[in-house]
């Protein structure tokens, strides 16, 4: 039942696979895991458009394969069993998955802030509807407008374009100034310039709105269109999807469930990618939000150090360094401003799973009690889509998590104990 | 708050400091109550919020149905968020000898004048189709019910505030002393008479209680309508709510108005860390399985656990604190502090007040615990 | 290999690529995946599984992320409650 790793890496995207990668490369026997039905994580999801992109998944993929390592798709850590021991669901299976050295490459995912309307059918995140067309929705001569934070936004107006869709718009919130220094900044790194440049030209044409950012969305059973506020004046767009993120939150749910400690809302880690408990490595998103580069050198950095070779792993601290700048200009070029925190009305829904509206969790002291009397953040989704936003709104802090961080059959959950030994297990059962 | 002398100061805004500020602000005394953390945080935040007759003695029995008819009173009243159910319990008997049990227990219980109905295993089938084949038969309770108890607490304290009580939370009591309490800001609450609601802290602030930890584990599911009309408990319940000292669970499944599963029951001593325990939750979660194996596909969303503030009698304490006239309790109410909660605070309120209780407090006196002492 | 695959949605037959998702063929049928708990139509919103909007019962067993499941020739997906 229990299947052993010398090194488990936990996410499948560009941090995940480097480290895979490189820790196979040492030697080690390693196995990965994610949620999504293939590797790639979210960036690398199915076909990209742009040539580059697709180029470098392939090579990560191939090298991930060609090191043997032990993939496992489609399935979700949800529990540890005990130190060293996690426990994970795919459908119908429970997997057991044993390590010496575990590699923690979560990612993040999307932030949402509500505004009237933004519960309906095609109000989409922008990465997520990137994923929804990479998966099959068709998108040619639909239109769609973009809006939101973030240079998500325009990877995902560049790629909707390439498959057909008519884009009127693109609705940055950050203002102008803001953008033009974070043009500046990329200017300094070829390899950005070419990324921008391709993107022009897949977006040229395309208007571009800064200081810009959704007012309402209306329509009947599914969107039919968007009114957004440019200036200081309102302009409502019809559409047939609205493309909406505000950049990224990262993934803390296993790292607080194993006891790593966070620091500025972000896994603290050393030189060499580990947290603070010895023999967890932390890589990408989570330990700071800085894009593929960032985490493709981080994942490497955590690879190698996992796998022993510490001296390797120091040859790229530069690489990391300079994409860690890229990283802080992200932070500051896409910073929410105060008007975001308006935009919901007081019947808006802050909380999906449970129809929670704003106005109810105005009332509320603190994260827990708003659990508590209002069940904000007790759904399947537990609390992944508005804690993000209670974080904006109210300035609240999330629990500590609880096992298990992700939905799971009860007969796995009760499968909590396996990788334990049996004699622990059979002189504790018995007399009631 | 300070320079004002209250008549009543509750100490604990968990379900049953509530009902005792809802009942003394109503009956016109001056109430503020004060919580360390939130309006029903503690073992009212955490349990499963069940109202139930529970006959493991007359004392408990008593109490217990005398509660419950306040809860059917209040329900007219109860806004939607507090979720009451009058969705019943069934009693499940395994074999011969929980059937017995549950003949004993329909005797009993129609004798006391609660309705009740056994079922013979083709019609406990018919009631709880997700049980698995083979139970001999159970008890049908139909007036027991359920609730959602963080909001019903809101609401107890929320009927006090309309009577004029004063609400404190976020702020720890560190003394209850004659004439007043003592907070951890530095700051005092006058009172008349002081009551220590403060569930598991109780013995904090009251000395020479026995009133200990008893941790317990709940699972949610996702919604499943249809999958659970009634609350099911095993026969072995009992047993288990009886053990002083060992660990163990007993199956114990709820439907949620929401439609989702609350799914229990697990107690242990001496346990103090609030951390999920694999053990337990495995133990508590393949028992569910045994009762009904379909339980196993349903997706779990949550885990937690709670501590219960539990007696070595397993009754609660109400009343003066021995050789006190000012000092009460109304702590230690295990499993039952929902279900008990209103005529915890009725009795106290009566004897407070020099009136005849509508069913007699002496099984709850804190006092009763010196008279075991004597005979130990 | 097949170009196209056929499911079924609320007994209805629906045509997407070969390789896309449940979410994916509700969405060119124009057909919310689920009802909140306040009645409200809903569809998927993350498109990786987190938010849990895209839930719906495919082959009698519910809440399946449909963003998370391929679709199979002949599948049966309900989104009604």
């Amino acid at each position: 039942m229990l299947e052993q790793f010398d090194v488990l890496v936990i996410g499948g995207g560009p941090a995940g696979m480097a480290a895979a990668a490189r820790a196979a490369e040492c030697g080690a026997r390693v196995g990965i895991v994610d949620d999504n039905p293939t590797l790639g994580g979210q960036i690398w999801r199915g076909e990209s458009g742009e040539a580059q992109e697709k180029q470098e998944a392939a090579v990560w993929r191939k090298a991930v394969l060609a090191a043997g390592v032990s993939t496992f798709c489609g399935t979700r850590v949800f529990h540890q069993s005990r130190p060293g021991v996690l426990i994970a669901e795919h459908d119908d299976d429970l997997h057991v998955l044993g390590y010496r050295t575990l590699i923690l490459a979560t990612g993040a995912r999307e932030r949402f802030l509500p505004f009237p309307g933004w519960t309906l059918p095609n109000v989409m995140g922008a990465g997520g509807l990137q994923a929804m067309v990479k998966s099959g929705l068709p998108i040619r001569g639909k239109r769609v407008v973009v809006a939101g934070t973030g240079p998500l936004l325009l990877a995902v107006a560049a790629y909707l374009r390439q498959h057909g869709a008519e884009i009127p718009i693109l609705c940055e919130q950050a203002p102008l100034s803001s953008l033009f220094r974070f043009l500046v900044t990329l200017l300094r790194q070829p390899k950005k310039v070419g990324q921008a440049l391709l993107l022009k030209k897949s977006v040229g044409g395309v208007r571009f709105a800064t200081s810009s950012w959704p007012l309402t969305a209306q329509g009947k059973r599914m969107l039919e269109s968007v009114t957004i506020s440019r200036h200081g004046k309102s302009e409502t767009i019809a559409c047939d999807y609205l493309a909406c993120g505000f950049h990224l939150v990262p993934n803390l749910e296993l790292p607080l469930l194993l006891g790593c400690q966070i620091h500025g809302g972000y896994v603290q880690v050393d030189d060499l990618q580990q947290t603070t408990i010895t023999g967890i490595y932390c890589a990408g998103e989570p330990t700071s939000i800085g894009g593929v580069e960032s985490s493709l050198v981080e994942g490497q950095i955590a690879g190698l150090a996992a796998g022993g070779r510490r001296e390797e792993a120091q040859k790229l601290f530069p690489a990391r360094e300079k994409a860690r700048r890229f990283a802080v200009t992200l932070d500051r070029t896409f910073r929410l401003r105060h008007e975001l925190r308006n935009l919901a009305s007081p019947e808006t829904l802050v909380c999906r799973c449970e129809d929670v509206a704003y106005a109810r969790l105005q009332k509320q002291a603190s994260w827990r009690t708003a659990k508590l009397q209002t069940r904000c953040g007790m759904g399947p989704c537990q609390g992944r889509i508005c804690g993000p936003v209670t974080q904006f709104l109210f300035k609240w802090n999330p629990d500590s998590v609880r096992p298990p961080i992700f939905p799971a059959r009860v007969v796995h959950l009760a499968a909590a104990l396996a990788g334990q030994s049996d004699t622990q297990t059979a002189s504790t059962l018995g007399g009631s | 708050m300070s320079k004002v002398a209250y008549d009543a100061v509750i100490v604990g805004c968990g379900i049953v400091g509530a009902a005792c500020a809802m009942e003394f602000a109503r009956r016109g005394m001056r109430v503020a109550a004060v919580d360390r953390e939130m309006v029903g945080g503690g073992a009212t935040a955490a349990g499963m919020g069940h109202i139930v007759a529970m006959d493991d003695s007359d004392a408990q029995f008593t109490l217990t149905r005398y509660s419950q008819r306040l809860w059917q009173q209040l329900r007219p009243e109860l806004p939607d968020d507090v979720e009451y159910e009058q969705c019943g319990t069934v009693w499940v008997a395994a074999d011969e000898e929980e059937m017995n049990e549950v003949r004993r227990k329909h005797d009993y219980y129609r004798s006391r004048g609660v309705p009740t109905e056994v079922l013979e295993s083709r019609r406990l089938k018919e009631l709880e189709p997700n049980l698995r084949d083979g139970f001999v038969g159970g008890l049908l309770v139909p007036e027991d019910g359920v609730l959602y108890p963080p909001c019903a607490a809101r609401f107890l304290i929320e009927r006090a505030q309309e009577c004029g009580a004063k609400i404190k939370t976020g702020v720890c009591v560190t003394k209850i002393e004659q004439g007043h309490v003592r907070l951890s800001d530095g700051g005092e609450i006058a009172g008349g008479i002081m009551v220590n609601a403060a569930g598991i802290t109780a013995p904090e602030l009251t000395a020479g209680i026995e009133v200990k930890k008893r941790k317990g584990h709940l699972v949610i599911t996702d919604r499943y309508p249809g999958f659970l009309r009634h609350q099911l408990v095993e026969l072995g319940y009992l047993k288990s709510a009886h053990s002083v000292s060992s660990d163990s669970v007993a199956f114990n499944v709820q439907p949620r108005r929401t439609g989702q599963i609350l799914i229990g029951s697990s107690r242990q001593y001496g346990a103090e860390s609030d951390a999920v325990d694999n053990v337990i939750l495995t133990r508590m979660l393949q028992r569910a399985q045994e009762y009904m194996p379909a339980i196993g596909a349903l997706s779990a969303i949550r885990v937690w656990t709670g501590f219960r503030a539990a007696t070595p009698d397993k009754l609660p304490l109400i009343g003066p604190v021995p050789g006190d006239r000012t000092r009460f309790l109304a702590a230690g109410h295990e499993g039952l502090g929902i279900t008990t909660s209103l005529g915890t605070a009725r009795i106290l309120a009566d004897h407070i007040h020099g009136r005849a209780p509508e069913i007699p407090i002496e099984p709850y006196l804190p006092s009763r615990a010196a008279k075991e002492f004597a005979h130990a | 290999m097949p170009s196209q695959v056929t499911v079924m949605v609320n007994g209805s037959p629906v045509a997407v690529p070969a390789g896309a998702t449940v979410a994916a063929a509700l969405g060119s049928a124009g057909q919310p995946s689920r009802t909140s708990v306040t009645g409200e139509p809903r569809g998927p919103l993350c498109g990786m599984g987190i938010c849990f909007e895209c839930r719906v019962t495919i082959n009698g067993t519910p809440h399946r992320r449909a963003c998370q499941t391929f679709c199979e020739a002949g599948i049966d997906v309900r989104t009604e409650e």
